[in-house]
């Protein structure tokens, strides 16, 4: 019997949207995100600017859309990128069992033993503010979750009879791990890895934020919540726009993660 | 008792030698010079040199680890750049702040989910359950930086009913808790509500029906205990997000904690006191962790009976 989630369908459409708008909407929206007019400073919504002007007269829907494409760019990347090098350590440590099994994981411990955001801060303040130092501090982060359940999926699908009759048609590991595990450990990922987007997107906006992210004048989510925060009794619009829209991005991946989940469960 | 707790202590060396060498390395192998971050590029070689000395980077990185490891042995954190004074006091000034603002998330987490636990839990796939875990997800999506921000708006400058910001007495403290705690509050109310409904089917719940307890009072008396263990150990896990959390909640608000040392810390470019305060709160999570090992151990005898 197949069994729709209402989470899979909006979570879905909710992702489907930030998609297009993310990829499209800095076509429709062609305005200068950067653009200045001290005259318009602080005007709220209007027929012009349809989500008002921040500080300096700088259309705040133009920058939602542009940081919705930084937004999602940066959650795609480092998503993948997590997902790339903790299925590698996680499924290296797996296959090779026993004393590199350990001590691999004694490492992802160690590092697990750190709350990931702190060791996003850390990095991303000694690496400093920009786009390539923030992407490998939210990696940093991310990776681990990816090392481990590759490895326990690992553990527990090598003893398979699939998987003895490929070893013993002489699959070397690596031909074991890409084509006949990583297919079973496809649904488990794909539902970690819609979470792990919508804390990608939150974490990217609180570095930013924190004015540890993406540095102005490039909007993004996160920095034009902080240069909102001061005028939160005259143009409350300044912080809310950018809140709702982190807010909705991370919904929709959790909506979907919930989705997967179900849909997975419902397969087995 | 005793003895698990002396086996968890023990197992805990690894794990702390092990966050205060990833630690180290974070400040002293990653690429880029702090000395000159922290003089600008503007600065002149010899000064570069004398700063080198004086925060010992020109030693071999060895020395270096077991200065760190000597120095942590003993307390010693060295000492603050900007704030000329050693780095464990300032952290033991603002560090209380930090606990106080933790715990009072904790609490509001706590006060949040059982109720809405619970109503889920109780009535799975009914009006009250879907609201419940609606309100759940909306906790788990909003972010700490804009629900600050939003609590701000609504109770201190609209109803001025809350300070805006600082510390000072529970009035201070209500709206900073509200923002670290209510995503963690979503977390635990759908873990509680999952695993309640693991509970309902079990024997002993039929048992206790059977003999003529209500339904409610069986789910609370029984099924609740049960259902437990999985919530503490996502307390556990959770606790991090709840000490990271902290650091953005304490910027919002001009809360004097840890938190925003750390992020003053790292404007100012004033490495030692980074250094002091990523391994504080790197700590404070491991203790954590320990503390939900026992907890854990308290709830279930069998955990500390069998663990090895």
């Amino acid at each position: 019997m197949r069994h729709r989630s209402p989470s899979l369908l909006i979570g879905a459409a909710i992702v489907t949207t930030l998609a297009l708008l993310a990829t499209l909407g800095p076509i429709v929206v062609h305005t200068d995100p950067l653009a200045i007019d001290l005259q318009q400073a602080l005007h709220g919504p209007s027929r012009e600017h349809w989500l008002g002007c921040d500080s300096i007269g700088r259309d705040v829907l133009t920058r939602i859309v542009r940081g919705a494409r930084l937004s999602v760019t940066v959650a795609a990347i480092v998503v993948a990128s997590s997902l790339i090098v903790g299925s590698l350590i996680g499924g290296a440590a797996g296959l090779a069992g026993g004393r590199i099994d350990g001590f691999i994981m004694r490492l992802v411990d160690i590092v697990m033993a750190f709350p990931g955001f702190l060791l996003a801060i850390a990095l991303a303040a000694i690496l400093g503010p920009g786009l390539r130092d923030l992407l490998i501090a939210l990696t940093a982060m991310g990776w681990t979750g990816y090392a481990r359940l590759v490895r326990g999926e690992v553990l527990s699908l090598r003893e398979r009879e699939y998987v003895a009759a490929a070893r013993a048609l002489g699959a070397s590991g690596w031909r074991l791990l890409l084509r006949h595990l990583m297919p079973s450990i496809v649904g488990p990922l794909a539902v970690r890895a819609s979470f792990g987007i919508s804390s990608i997107i939150v974490a990217e906006a609180a570095l930013s934020f924190l004015g540890l992210g993406v540095p102005p004048p490039t909007p993004s989510w996160g920095n034009m919540l902080q240069a909102g925060q001061p005028f939160l009794l005259i143009a409350p619009y300044l912080t809310m726009a950018p809140g709702i829209a982190i807010g909705l991005a991370a919904l929709g991946f959790n909506l979907l993660g919930d989705g997967l989940v179900v849909l997975n469960s419902n397969r087995q | 008792m005793i003895d698990y707790l002396l086996r968890r202590l023990l197992g805990l060396i690894p794990v702390v030698l092990g966050v205060a060498t990833l630690t180290f390395m974070l400040i002293h192998l990653v690429p880029g010079d702090p000395v000159v971050a922290m003089l600008g590029d503007s600065a002149q070689p010899a000064d570069i040199v004398a700063m080198r000395h004086q925060l010992g980077l020109d030693q071999p990185l060895v020395t270096q680890y077991g200065a760190f490891l000597g120095g942590l042995v003993r307390g010693d954190l060295g000492e603050s750049i900007t704030m000329r004074a050693p780095v464990r006091r300032v952290i033991a000034e603002r560090y209380p702040a930090t606990l106080e603002l933790a715990a009072a998330g904790l609490f509001v987490a706590v006060l949040i989910a059982f109720p809405l636990g619970l109503i889920a839990g109780a009535n799975p796939g009914g009006i009250t359950d879907a609201s419940a875990m609606g309100v759940a997800v909306l906790g788990i999506s909003i972010p700490h930086i804009y629900l600050g921000p939003l609590l701000m708006i609504v109770f201190s400058l609209e109803l001025r009913s809350l300070p805006l910001t600082g510390r000072g007495g529970i009035a201070h403290l209500v709206l900073p808790a509200i923002t670290l705690g209510f995503s963690m509050a979503a977390i635990l109310a759908r873990m509680l509500r999952q695993s309640l409904l693991g509970a309902r089917h079990a024997e002993y719940m039929r048992t206790a029906i059977g003999k003529g307890l209500s339904p409610v009072a069986a789910l609370i008396r029984h099924a609740l205990r049960n259902a437990l263990m999985p919530v503490i150990t996502l307390l556990g896990l959770e606790a991090g997000a709840l000490l990271t959390g902290s650091i953005i909640v304490e910027t919002i608000f001009s809360w004097p904690g840890l938190g925003r040392l750390m992020i003053t810390a790292i404007n100012n470019r004033d490495y030692p006191l980074v250094e002091g305060c990523v391994l504080t709160f790197a700590l404070s999570y491991v203790v954590v962790n320990l503390i939900t090992d026992l907890a854990y151990g308290t709830v279930d005898p069998r955990v500390r009976l069998t663990s090895r």
